[in-house]
């Protein structure tokens, strides 16, 4: 109660014309922190969020890749621990080594040096535990929505679960879609086939690599709040990989921030808004505020780059 | 919500356009996709009209039969020497079906292979070429000194025709590796040899049924031109028989069947196109 009143005199704090602008924000920062502190509080007493077990450790992966020019480094000693049931996103600009990163997690690259262990286990090739979502929905265009969603479990020479697979598709709006092949499905639709063939085979962890990026605006919208409900409702591990600020925001527990070449974590963010988020919150002071948190520490670490060559 | 938002994207029908396709069939792939019966029609009475303009301006200016049979000799030619070119268009049929097989398995298997050896190929491509350029028709002399006059030196040179058109068609398709779609089927845990049957041979497949089709067509080529170099059986060898004997109704009868059979093995391939390789146009 004391934390949302708090919160509301803050927000008409920031209404007050622009000259106000600068003494409202620092007493929003101020009652923020405060705010985060009682949040903080209140979570660690509850036993939720913080204290979340270790799902996926990295530890010290390092990846050179052998070109023609020479070698690139790519990551560089990268040490991120992925707790159980959180949604991290990895955030970073292009180049920066975060889909090497992601497809090393997912078994399908190997590292130089360094490991990364799914509890007990290192992940040397492909896990069944782990399921990868991949830029571009991905989708076998000679096979039609069904046969694609199948595929996992074609190759591991299951039978399909169609009670589950039908479940999903129900879930995600794809009931009926069934026969249809990739070129005839929308961008969105597209993705959402390949969500449900991801989840299809119950993963305990989800790799998503930029999964939304070639998606217009409105569509991203829609997916980000998809994510987030199948998110809540299945409590599964995610780590999502994106180059968009807000995104991370919008849809992670952490944000964990990657600097570019060679690859390092630069920076971890907590984000404590409350679930379920709407796509409204975007548009809110708090928000922006850390929009540009994150926006001046990418662009420091830029900065500095520049400043050197 | 999230239901009621897939039912109001619409369906992203891309049928209109037949472009992008590949290669050779390119042209080939769309000709057949959308005639109406309108069409249809116009093309059955352009055949009429060519034939039966043909037969008129034969009949009127008196052309004798050893420069242009009418149609009408050549349909009857057909029907009544039948039972005589029957056992030839077997022999015919046999060699290019055998040397085919032959050709585009050896063809398909050194593609798929080869693609997976990036020095081995580029070794091996000069030599492929060699075989795609060099008439095989000009071995078959040698063939027959070596083979006789049976079939087999026929069957040698339709698998040396038809085999590297084959393999340098369907080495383009599995060239044409999407790391992504391999990735995918990896992260699912799928097997070397899964990879291959399930992403690399079915992505590859437009361009393997364009090696098929042109295998196809240059065996028939050089079958008929063996038949011609030697031997006494084939419709090749009819080719030469009748047009020795003036026998000109004949000669285009055997002409006409032959232009069927390419027809044929063209309407084969388009259908198997349609069928496997759909999802590209």
């Amino acid at each position: 109660m004391l934390t949302c009143r708090a919160r509301l005199t803050a927000r008409s704090l920031l209404r007050i014309p622009r000259i106000c602008n600068i003494i409202s924000e620092l007493a929003l920062v101020r009652r923020e922190s405060h705010n985060v502190s009682i949040m903080e509080k209140a979570a660690r007493n509850s036993g939720s969020g913080v204290a979340r077990a270790v799902k996926m450790a990295i530890r010290d992966a390092s990846k050179f890749y052998q070109t023609r020019s020479g070698a690139v480094h790519a990551l560089d000693n990268v040490s991120l621990d992925v707790r159980e049931g959180e949604f991290l996103c990895i955030l970073g600009p292009s180049g920066c080594g975060k889909t090497t990163l992601l497809w090393s997690m997912a078994g399908l690259h190997t590292l130089s040096s360094g490991d990364i262990t799914l509890g007990n286990e290192k992940i040397t090739k492909p896990h069944p535990e782990i399921a990868m979502i991949f830029q571009d929905a991905n989708l076998l265009p000679w096979r039609n929505l069904i046969k694609n969603i199948e595929l996992p479990f074609e190759l591991k020479r299951r039978a399909p679960d169609r009670a589950r697979i039908n479940m999903l598709l129900e879930r995600v709006g794809l009931t009926g879609f069934e026969n249809k092949f990739p070129r005839e499905l929308s961008g969105g639709m597209q993705q959402r086939a390949s969500i449900v063939r991801s989840l299809s085979v119950d993963p305990s962890v989800l790799l998503m690599d930029e999964p939304f990026g070639a998606l217009d605006a409105f569509t991203r919208d829609e997916m980000n709040l998809l994510i987030q409900e199948i998110w809540m409702e299945t409590k599964k591990t995610i780590a999502f990989v994106t180059h968009s600020i807000s995104e991370a925001i919008f849809l992670a527990d952490r944000v964990a921030v990657m600097s570019a070449r060679p690859g390092r974590i630069a920076e971890i963010y907590d984000i404590d808004i409350p679930r379920p988020r709407s796509i409204d919150i975007q548009t809110q002071p708090d928000f922006i505020k850390r929009i540009l948190d994150i926006k001046s520490r990418i662009e420091h670490g830029r900065g500095a780059k520049l400043a050197i060559t | 919500m999230d239901k009621v938002l897939g039912d109001k994207i619409p369906e992203f029908n891309k049928k209109q356009a037949g472009g992008g396709n590949v290669g050779l069939s390119g042209a080939s792939f769309s000709l057949g996709d959308h005639r109406s019966k309108f069409e249809i029609l116009v093309i059955i009475l352009v055949a009429v009209v060519i034939i039966g303009g043909m037969e008129l301006t034969l009949h009127i200016l008196k052309v004798p039969q050893y420069v242009l049979p009418k149609p009408s000799l050549i349909i009857t030619a057909l029907f009544t020497e039948w039972k005589f070119m029957w056992p030839h268009i077997l022999i015919t049929l046999y060699e290019l079906l055998t040397g085919f097989a032959i050709g585009a398995s050896i063809g398909f298997v050194l593609a798929a292979v080869i693609t997976q050896f990036p020095f081995v190929e580029k070794i091996v491509t000069p030599y492929i070429l060699l075989l795609v350029t060099t008439p095989m028709l000009a071995l078959v002399p040698l063939l027959i000194l070596r083979f006789g006059f049976g079939s087999e030196p026929r069957i040698i040179a339709i698998a040396l025709a038809s085999g590297p058109m084959v393999m340098i068609n369907a080495a383009t398709g599995f060239r044409r590796v999407d790391l992504a779609k391999i990735a995918l089927a990896r992260s699912f845990g799928a097997s070397t040899l899964q990879i291959f049957t399930k992403i690399r041979i079915p992505m590859a497949m437009p361009m393997i049924i364009v090696g098929l089709m042109v295998g196809s067509i240059f065996g028939l080529l050089t079958a008929v031109g063996a038949e011609m170099v030697g031997g006494a059986e084939g419709l090749g060898n009819r080719l030469t028989y009748y047009s020795a004997l003036i026998r000109m109704p004949q000669f285009f009868s055997i002409i006409l069947i032959l232009a069927f059979m390419g027809i044929s093995i063209y309407v084969f391939f388009f259908w198997l196109g349609k069928k496997w390789a759909s999802w590209e146009a």
